[in-house]
């Protein structure tokens, strides 16, 4: 469940000038220094793969080589493709809907500081609490032959980052921009619009990244706690219980892609929200 | 009255939610809202939303029909308290690993290069998922007299989702110190291990501390899910699974351990918040009276 | 007693510059930032560096210090290489921003310096005690920085600049985020206090009366590439009463400055 991305881990490094008070003409060149950054982890993940398909020769036939796991993917990748279909479709509708509500919870609560310590106990309980624990709840309230409690496990998965980020959103407005606003005598409307909203927006963002993959994971697992025998996690159960490791690592393999084509999306969109500013 | 009114609007809320469930209950019919076969709105028949009465009193009662059972609170927190030290050893586990990795990479610039990006790759790989797996092949591991038991598989996963957010919050809080300190200490003749543990160390807190909530709560998601998984006996997960199983005929009963998951949660925050508290003075800013 | 600036031959100056320059970046994108320095510093003299924003007084101050390295030519202090100077801790230095560490009090900001450096633990409470007294913040000495005034903030760091009773103070504007009137205060305390400890002092401001009221000799820059274009030794001595400041005196030797930054001289009201 990746919180922050490389970029705002390496920006918050700042690179050398954070790293070392020598700042100034570095030894590396700049283009140096991209094909380090490129070619490092790209040389510790072929190297980290190398040794798992040597080590695999020496150990017992539970722990299958990445070479045989890429053949099994490929070989079942029809089954594979349906599984992920199935979770990665509770998990969009529940990131929607989870993000929906946060939305809308979060614009009533910047308004009305009340509200916000009103349901300041539910939200506390459901940022810190095992979801996935609930999911039985939601079973047993909706119809257990549905995926309906999986979508609503996501959904709350979802709604905790995005309410807290985009509440903090909502709430920094530069004090000179809420000046300038009270200059222009502009109405409660205008102001949200043309300063609010907009300064809320990478935040929105940043909580939808990190709901991203909240979510995928929270379908997935929601899937051991009951409900219809369908999607990754009920898959990679079956295959163990049939002592089938190479097919269980290649669903897990199908699980990451998913996790991934989630984030990325997400990624993009936000670095398309916010090209445009200056400021983090 | 300022300083009490979140307190006082917060009870108002849990009461608000009692309230909303009982009132649901009344006046909804038993099925939901049913759409096109789709159940929009939850059912309020006796198996799926009990009487939050019928709930605190099976609880009360004994968990099973055995001569020896105990409450099924009693037996509630039992599970709670292994749940909970497994998922904090897991926490433990991953905060020391996390801070490991982000030294390292504060010191190395290769290594962050190297690293980060699969540090970030780890988090998309659901271990949860793996956990049956990863069972089954560790529990093959003899050293000497020293065997594998399933409980660490469990603590194994809860350190895997702990230690991501507190080595990207570590790593962030290492290179947040002003250039003006860091300055100092070259100043002062100061090397990296020094000005590290000087400076940069006590920066990092303010970034540490969310991370480490963050830890908590995945390292209690995970071991709950873990229990599941790899079928740990005498844990809240597996608990939950088997009063679930029971659910037509003992309704009330698997809201207990739900409950004591919740309770989980909140404990391992709550530890958290207190770490936080004795690092009070690390979280000051320069900023002027 | 250890803290006492030591008496040094007369002839090895404080700081020697030879032909220092200092270029950022490379090939298109290279920032000449400093050209071709020399300068001399004695012991016990007060030095002030100004010029425009961008002219290089800063970086000229950090190539001393040791925190970068010069692209060419020399730093000695106290005849010795800068590095060395810095490892030896010949000199202290105080940033615009006070750079507290905000987690430690003013005690334990104070005793930053001489924990560092191994000085035992009796020894550094007196030594925080009569520097926080110095500067007349002995009542605030278990106050953490977020409680006092930027004022206040600056004469810690002014105190811990002089913790180790160094020989050279290195000074990068440091009232330079200070009213006024706190300026003023600061600058005649820092007067008295170099007078005091004798030590020489290399000071970067961007004002004029204050360099003026402060130095022995002002060193005027130009804008990027950084040269010196000029010094004017400003004879006052080392007493500076605030009546400094409305001696007519001054008020030649601040138009000499001015005059010196502008390149052309000025022309006064009257003349017209």
């Amino acid at each position: 469940m990746p919180a922050a991305s490389s970029r705002s881990a390496r920006s918050a490094t700042g690179g050398s000038s954070a790293r070392s008070a020598t700042g100034g003409s570095s030894a590396r060149s700049a283009t140096g220094d991209a094909l380090l950054r490129l070619a490092a982890p790209i040389v510790f993940g072929i190297v980290a793969l190398g040794l798992w398909q040597l080590a695999v020769g020496a150990a017992d036939a539970r722990t299958p080589s990445p070479f045989g796991i890429g053949a099994r993917f490929g070989a079942q990748f029809g089954a594979i493709w349906s599984a992920s279909i199935g979770t990665a479709t509770n998990a969009l509708i529940g990131l929607v809907v989870g993000t929906l509500v946060a939305v809308v919870w979060a614009l009533l609560c910047a308004n009305a500081r009340w509200l916000e310590e009103l349901g300041n106990p539910l939200v506390t309980a459901l940022s810190v609490v095992p979801l996935v624990s609930l999911a039985p709840v939601f079973y047993a309230m909706f119809d257990s032959s549905l995926q309906t409690g999986r979508i609503i496990v996501a959904a709350i998965a979802a709604f905790v980052p995005v309410f807290f980020n985009t509440l903090r959103g909502l709430r920094t407005v530069l004090p000179i921009h809420r000046d300038l606003m009270r200059a222009y005598a502009a109405t409660g409307w205008q102001a949200a619009r043309t300063v609010t909203l907009p300064g809320a927006l990478p935040f929105f963002f940043t909580g939808i990244r990190i709901a991203s993959s909240i979510t995928v994971i929270s379908a997935l697992v929601a899937e051991y706690f009951g409900g219809p025998v369908t999607g990754i996690g009920n898959a990679i159960t079956t295959a163990v219980s049939s002592s089938d490791y190479a097919l269980a690592w290649a669903y897990v393999l199908g699980a990451i892609l998913t996790g991934l084509v989630f984030y990325v999306v997400t990624y993009v969109l936000e670095v398309l929200a916010t090209r445009h500013r200056t400021t983090e | 009255m300022r300083r009490v009114r979140p307190w006082l609007l917060g009870i108002a809320g849990i009461l608000l939610l009692a309230l909303l469930w009982e009132g649901y209950k009344a006046v909804m019919p038993v099925e939901g809202w049913v759409v096109n076969g789709v159940t929009i709105l939850p059912r309020t028949s006796p198996q799926a939303m009990p009487h939050i009465w019928d709930i605190v009193a099976r609880a009360l009662e004994p968990e099973t029909r055995a001569a020896t059972a105990l409450p099924l609170w009693v037996a509630m927190l039992k599970a709670a308290a292994l749940t909970l030290g497994l998922a904090g050893a897991g926490w433990a586990i991953g905060v020391a690993v996390g801070l490991l990795l982000a030294t390292l990479m504060q010191r190395f610039r290769t290594a962050e290069s190297a690293l980060l990006p699969w540090v970030i790759l780890s988090q998309t790989v659901p271990l949860i998922a793996l956990a049956p797996i990863l069972k089954r092949s560790l529990s093959q591991v003899h050293i000497g007299a020293f065997t594998w038991q399933g409980w660490m598989s469990v603590a194994l996963i809860a350190a895997y989702l702990a230690f991501f957010p507190v080595s990207v919050g570590a790593l962030r809080g290492f290179g947040s110190p002003e250039k003006a300190h860091l300055d100092l200490m070259r100043a002062y003749g100061m090397g990296w291990w020094r000005t590290f543990l000087k400076v940069r160390v006590p920066a990092s807190v303010p970034h540490l501390l969310p991370a480490l909530r963050l830890a908590a709560a995945n390292a209690v998601v995970g071991a709950v899910v873990a229990e599941v998984s790899t079928g740990l006996d005498g844990g809240i997960g597996r608990m939950i699974i088997t009063s679930a199983q029971t659910g037509s005929a003992d309704p009330a009963r698997m809201w207990t351990p739900i409950i004591g998951a919740v309770l989980i949660g909140l404990v391992a925050a709550g530890i958290v918040g207190i770490i936080g508290a004795a690092l009070r003075r690390y979280r000051r800013r320069e900023a002027t009276a | 007693m250890r803290f006492d600036t030591k008496e040094l031959p007369e002839a090895v100056p404080a700081v020697r510059v030879a032909g220092a320059s200092k270029t950022f970046g490379r090939k298109a994108k290279a920032v000449r930032a400093l050209e071709a320095i020399d300068l001399d510093i004695r012991a016990g003299e007060f030095v002030s560096l100004i010029g425009p924003s961008g002219c290089g007084k800063s970086t000229l101050l950090r190539l001393i210090a040791d925190l970068d390295r010069p692209s060419a030519g020399s730093i000695e202090v106290f005849g010795k290489p800068a590095a060395q100077a810095r490892l030896d801790q010949e000199y202290g230095i105080a940033f615009q921003q006070a750079g507290l560490l905000p987690w430690r009090t003013v005690a334990g900001n104070l005793a930053l310096p001489l924990e560092l450096h191994g000085v035992p633990h009796a020894e550094r409470n007196e030594r925080v005690e009569s520097l926080a007294s110095l500067v007349g913040l002995a009542d605030f000495i278990d106050h953490y920085p977020d409680q006092l005034s930027g004022g206040m903030q600056q004469r810690v760091a002014i105190a811990r600049a002089l913790a180790e009773g160094p020989r050279l103070l290195l000074m990068d504007e440091p009232f330079g985020a200070l009213d006024e009137m706190t300026r003023e205060r600061m600058q005649a305390e820092l007067a008295r206090i170099a007078t005091a400890t004798g030590a020489a002092v290399v000071f970067v401001t961007h004002s004029i009366p204050e360099a003026v009221f402060l130095s022995d000799r002002v060193v005027v820059m130009s804008p990027r590439p950084g040269r010196i274009t000029g010094i004017i030794d400003v004879p006052f001595g080392d007493e500076r009463p605030e009546l400094l400041r409305e001696d007519p005196a001054y008020f030649e030797l601040v138009t000499a400055v001015r005059e010196a930054l502008h390149g052309t001289p000025v022309v006064r009201a009257e003349e017209v």
